[in-house]
């Protein structure tokens, strides 16, 4: 691959403006907690972890709470539907970040069963109709990669517009 | 805690697209501070940068830029987050009795990078980078979740733009100054709503550099200091879904530590110029509650009854805050160079006639995940 710190220089008002890219490759281990996370969304299932000191599920899990510090090691699958607490639809383009075209939306989603919000994509739904409360319902992906759009989106629950 | 004073302030026009680089941009800022202060380089012992090598474009920005802020042959360290946290620990070098003036400087260019594209490299990369969110997409979730608690309208966060970029008009550093309505924010082009075109801050590059001094070199300095009373910072969860994204747990947290150190029982009353980190507008009005200028879900009523308008009972952001000069990094501080300068009645038209005691307040992370509040006084 070339050097691409340069790939073109502009001139404004005598100063030289120098345009590049920086491409970086990372790898990054998930961990033991995230790996677990994934590979129960292969099989469809959707886990948290509970804190016993806080007593609460937290989904997706980690490895600490945040509030109490503790280890958390207790695992609680949750319901792949829940409560959509906030929602937003987004109209500009980003085709290099969004996953869908605009307008399209994002939702914090709280899991039956979990205590604490998802962040993720909510899609197959009346963009115009979503409200704060509505059920939605996990959509998995066909061919699981491993990674958080294993669920594609979130899709509001039959009977809710 | 033992007296410690800001002497000298500089910041830089902020504008989108500036040709001067990091190092010229900090160098402008560094000396602009020194020769307010009645400084050399030599005053100073230490120095504390702030960078984000993401925004930079370099990694180890730090050490690129330390000396246009006159590092050679000091103490230099660096911060990566907001100005604010950056004055914090210079604070803390200042408090040590190791080092009797520190200098704190920040720059950021927000135009040169891909500004969403690096924002959305702050969300974990395990799990929901891949949704693609940045500032404005995970602000509105924040801004709904907020206005949808509290019935706040819509109106009420255009009321925040209109107030702060009309006031920008008043400042020379602002980078966007507008004669606006409610009715042209309300009709410019939603983003991700409620967040619409006129309810953010622009893309502004710009540096700014403070020098803080103990006592005793405080009263050595060319202006009259302006001391620190009270100053705390704190930190909420990372996860949006771990937070009560309606109310800032953290700002609450760090406002009422830094109030009880400064002896303030009513901020609404008490203080007399608050510059905040308005990155969208619907922020001041939260910012509002958790700095106890009101109570919790009445940031609609205060801006409603103009009380933090100019010549209101607690003017907030005469400078235009955030929303008319938004340089990431450097925003906190220059909300705290702004305070310096209403303290000093060195505000020009945007003096806020004997200002005694003022609130600048900074922020970091994704929907403002970190709070830092100072509380100063002349």
């Amino acid at each position: 691959m070339e050097n691409e710190t340069i790939l073109e220089v502009n001139e404004k008002d005598g100063l030289l403006i120098h345009q590049g890219v920086i491409r970086v490759p990372y790898t990054w281990a998930a961990g033991a907690v995230a790996s677990k996370f994934y590979v129960g969304l292969r099989n469809r299932k959707i886990y948290g972890v509970r804190c016993p000191t806080c007593r609460i599920v937290l989904v997706p899990p980690k490895k600490t709470c945040h509030r109490c510090f503790g280890e958390l090691n207790e695992w609680v699958e949750v319901s792949d539907e829940g409560t959509l607490q906030t929602f937003t639809v987004v109209h500009y383009h980003e085709p290099e970040l969004h996953p869908l075209k605009a307008p399209f939306a994002y939702g914090i989603i709280k899991l039956d069963g979990a205590d604490t919000g998802m962040t993720h994509l909510i899609a197959e739904a009346d963009l115009k109709a979503l409200k704060e409360g509505m059920r939605v319902k996990a959509v998995f992906k066909e061919k699981p990669g491993g990674n958080y759009l294993d669920i594609k989106y979130f899709k509001p629950v039959k009977g809710e517009k | 805690m033992e007296r410690i004073a800001v002497v000298g302030v500089g910041q830089t026009k902020y504008e989108r697209g500036k040709t001067k680089n990091f190092a010229e941009l900090v160098y402008e800022v560094t000396r602009k501070a020194l020769d307010d202060a009645g400084m050399e380089p030599g005053d100073i012992d230490n120095v504390v940068t702030t960078t984000n090598d993401f925004f930079d474009g370099r990694t180890i920005a730090c050490m690129a830029v330390a000396e246009a802020a006159g590092s050679y042959g000091r103490d230099a360290t660096n911060v990566e987050g907001d100005g604010t946290l950056s004055a914090f620990y210079g604070l803390m070098r200042t408090l040590s009795g190791v080092y009797h003036t520190t200098m704190v400087t920040t720059h950021c260019k927000v135009s040169e990078g891909s500004p969403r594209k690096i924002f959305n490299q702050a969300f974990d990369p395990i799990y929901d980078r891949l949704l693609g969110m940045d500032a404005i997409s995970s602000s509105a979730l924040q801004a709904r979740a907020y206005m949808h608690r509290y019935g706040i309208t819509e109106e009420q966060c255009a009321k925040v733009s209109v107030k702060n970029h009309g006031n920008a008009r008043n400042n020379p550093y602002a980078h966007v100054a507008l004669d606006i309505t409610v009715e042209d924010v309300m009709k410019s082009p939603m983003l991700a709503d409620p967040i619409k075109r006129l309810d953010t801050s622009p893309i502004s590059d710009g540096a700014c550099a403070i020098i803080l001094a103990t006592e005793e070199k405080a009263k050595k300095a060319a202006k009259k200091p302006v001391w620190i009373r009270g100053v705390a910072h704190c930190t909420d969860a990372y996860r949006l879904g771990e937070r009560d994204l309606t109310h800032s747990l953290a700002l609450e947290t760090a406002a009422k530590k830094a109030y009880r150190m400064a002896g303030i029982a009513d901020p609404l009353r008490e203080i007399d110029v608050a510059e905040v980190y308005d990155a969208f507008s619907y922020m001041e009005l939260m910012w509002y509650e958790g700095l106890g200028f009101c109570g919790q879900g009445e940031g609609g009523r205060l801006i409603d009854g103009g009380e933090t308008q100019m010549g209101g009972k607690l003017p907030v952001n005469p400078s235009g805050g955030v929303l008319s000069a938004h340089s990431v990094q450097v925003a906190g501080l220059a909300r705290i160079a702004e305070a310096v300068l209403q303290l000093r009645g060195e505000a020009g038209r945007r003096q806020v006639p004997g200002a005694k005691m003022a609130l600048a307040h900074g922020v970091t992370g994704i929907c403002a995940q970190t709070h830092c509040v100072w509380v100063l006084s002349n």
